[in-house]
């Protein structure tokens, strides 16, 4: 203890980035390197397992399945299966029913939670703060004690079996994109708004010219977001959708599985694998977004 | 009345700026009425009626309480999902600062590591539930084969009503990459000097994580501990997926949420199923106040 306290005073006294490399240092650098690297490699290697395992099993033939131990490399890779997933269920059908929903709820969610965000965040009208406290407070409120009312009034709207319960309330407003744009938009400076205002330009003007184009990368984490949340989407589905040519991916494929047994597990692994493909796509291409998206989010809490 | 009071005590400028708030923030509150305060009210009304969705509600008082009260399969859905919480969410908290301090050391390929713990928790839960469901099946499957390697006979896991629970636990902790970034960034935050003027007072790094680093990001500790809890007890679609919406075996797996899910579908009692959303209403914010509560002594706001 008392010679650690030695060598870190020396290394300030030396300079505040550089530390003593004695031998005592050295083997204790080393060794935590190994450990640090072996601890992340042990890790990873859980977390790897289960795509290694997807992969491999929606390139096998049906007998391959069953054999033990686990064949990791199919032979021959039955690259066929990723065609009978389009065959022998509605999978093109999927995809495109799961974008009807998620390209009008990103535009939807997008418009309106900015919206919402500048009234809270740029516009001081009394009482602001207490309404605020209350969209946060929905934030714990539990889906599942509001879905069967809400599904009554869907049911008296006729909107069972349409799309519409899982896009209009993305139009307005999600406690969780609110709080995140308002963040965003607290951050930006007031003196370009008064600057507006002094030439005369209305409030939704300062909004939609100024404060919007330069919210996009806040922006681009809540469309990123909101479409994730719809190609993910399960419950929403599983209730108001009863006709199967309507279900969208997630759903599609969990049918897959109930409906057709075990000896066709390889090509609903590859349909499988086939619906997670755009989401590590898009991940790859906005990567920061992601990143910083998620730290927001979590940070300010 | 008193609004109108108000309305009389505003200045014309904060009149104007009233109306302009208002207005931005119109389809929050048409939102917040319509599928939110409404259905909210709905709800606790259902929960004391009988409602078998064709014909209209019928006031039947706190029999819908009473009677889940004595329900077997609701007590054991109470039993499971407490369970689940209860080992969940403290795995998933210590998995996910255990990771995000790992990274925080100073790591090549940083973001190569950050990508592998991530992108699972972006991964569609109902492709995550299918290809678990696969790797733990008992025969055949990948995990009891890597058992199997270090000489340990796997469990029947999800055909199993011991071990059902724990494969769930387990498979929940893939999808901890979502706090590893938080933790992260959060630990990244934390001032270089008070690290160091710690070291300059001989504290180890065991003392450091413990009297500094802990402290510094407990805010953040906290938030994810209270949505994770939520999230907990409302665990579905895996269960869902992996079980075709059964909760099998031996109703092992039957959480709080898939047991509503029944009520409301199944058997289509609307009234049954609303009385047991507001026991998990109930239960999730008394939690959340237990938190809040003793976070209180363990939360470090920075004099924020």
């Amino acid at each position: 203890m008392v010679s650690t306290r030695q060598t870190t005073l020396a290394a300030v006294a030396d300079g505040p980035r550089r530390r003593p490399r004695t031998l005592r240092y050295r083997v204790l650098f080393a060794t935590t390197s190994v450990f640090k690297y072996a601890a992340l490699v042990f890790f990873s290697g859980f977390f790897v397992l289960p795509w290694v395992w997807m992969i491999s099993t929606s390139l096998k033939n049906p007998q391959e399945l069953a054999v033990w131990p686990p064949i990791w490399i199919p032979n021959p890779i039955r690259w066929d299966n990723y065609v009978s997933a389009f065959r022998q269920a509605a999978f093109a059908q999927y995809v495109i029913n799961t974008l009807i929903v998620a390209v009008p709820s990103v535009i939807g969610a997008v418009l309106s939670n900015a919206l919402v965000a500048y009234g809270f965040a740029r516009v001081r009208w009394p009482g602001r703060d207490i309404v605020f406290a209350v969209v946060l407070a929905t934030l714990i409120l539990p889906g599942f004690v509001t879905f069967i009312p809400l599904y009554i009034i869907f049911r008296k709207l006729n909107w069972i079996n349409t799309y519409l319960p899982l896009v209009i309330p993305a139009w307005l407003g999600s406690p969780f994109f609110i709080f995140l744009l308002r963040q965003f938009f607290m951050g930006l400076p007031l003196e370009l708004s008064d600057a507006a205002r002094v030439d005369g330009a209305s409030e939704f003007g300062i909004f939609w010219r100024i404060i919007l184009p330069l919210a996009r990368p806040a922006i681009a984490v809540v469309a990123l977001f909101e479409f994730i949340g719809s190609w993910n989407a399960y419950f929403g589905p599983l209730i108001y959708l009863n006709d199967k040519a309507k279900y969208t991916i997630s759903l599609g494929i969990a049918n897959m599985q109930t409906s057709y047994g075990f000896m066709n597990f390889a090509w609903i692994m590859a349909a499988t694998v086939m619906s997670v493909f755009p989401i590590i796509v898009l991940f790859f291409f906005a990567q920061r977004t992601f990143i910083e998206g998620i730290a927001l989010t979590g940070l300010k809490g | 009345m008193l609004v109108a009071k108000r309305w009389q005590g505003l200045t014309r400028q904060d009149r104007r700026a009233l109306r302009t708030g208002l207005l931005f923030i119109s389809p929050w509150i048409v939102g917040f009425l319509a599928f939110r305060i409404v259905p909210f009210v709905m709800s606790f009304y259902y929960s004391f009626t009988f409602y078998p969705v064709l014909e209209s509600p019928k006031w039947v008082g706190f029999d819908n309480f009473l009677t889940l009260a004595r329900d077997p399969r609701f007590l054991s859905s109470l039993y499971n999902t407490a369970y689940f919480a209860v080992f969940a969410v403290p795995l998933g908290t210590i998995a996910g600062l255990l990771l995000a301090m790992l990274l925080n050391m100073k790591v090549r390929a940083l973001s190569t590591f950050r990508t592998i713990f991530y992108l699972p928790s972006i991964t569609p839960v109902v492709a995550t539930s299918l290809v678990w469901l696969w790797m733990f099946n008992p025969r055949n499957g990948v995990i009891n084969y890597v058992l199997s390697l270090v000489g340990i006979r796997g469990p029947g896991w999800l055909g199993s009503p011991e071990w059902a629970k724990p494969a769930l636990i387990l498979m929940s902790l893939w999808g901890v990459g979502g706090a590893v970034v938080i933790y992260l960034a959060s630990l990244q935050d934390v001032p270089r000097e008070l690290v160091e003027a710690s070291q300059l007072d001989g504290a180890n790094t065991a003392r450091q994580i413990w009297h500094i680093t802990l402290p510094m990001i407990s805010p953040v500790i906290l938030f994810n501990v209270i949505m994770g809890l939520i999230g907990a007890f409302q665990f579905f679609t895996e269960v869902h997926v992996m079980t075709g919406g059964s909760g099998s075996p031996a109703d092992s797996t039957l959480m709080m949420s898939i047991y509503l899910w029944q009520s409301a579908f199944r058997f289509f009692k609307m009234g049954y199923a609303s009385a047991q959303a507001w026991v998990l209403f109930t239960i999730i914010v008394i939690f959340t106040i237990i938190l809040f509560r003793v976070s209180g002594r363990l939360v470090y706001y920075g004099g924020r």
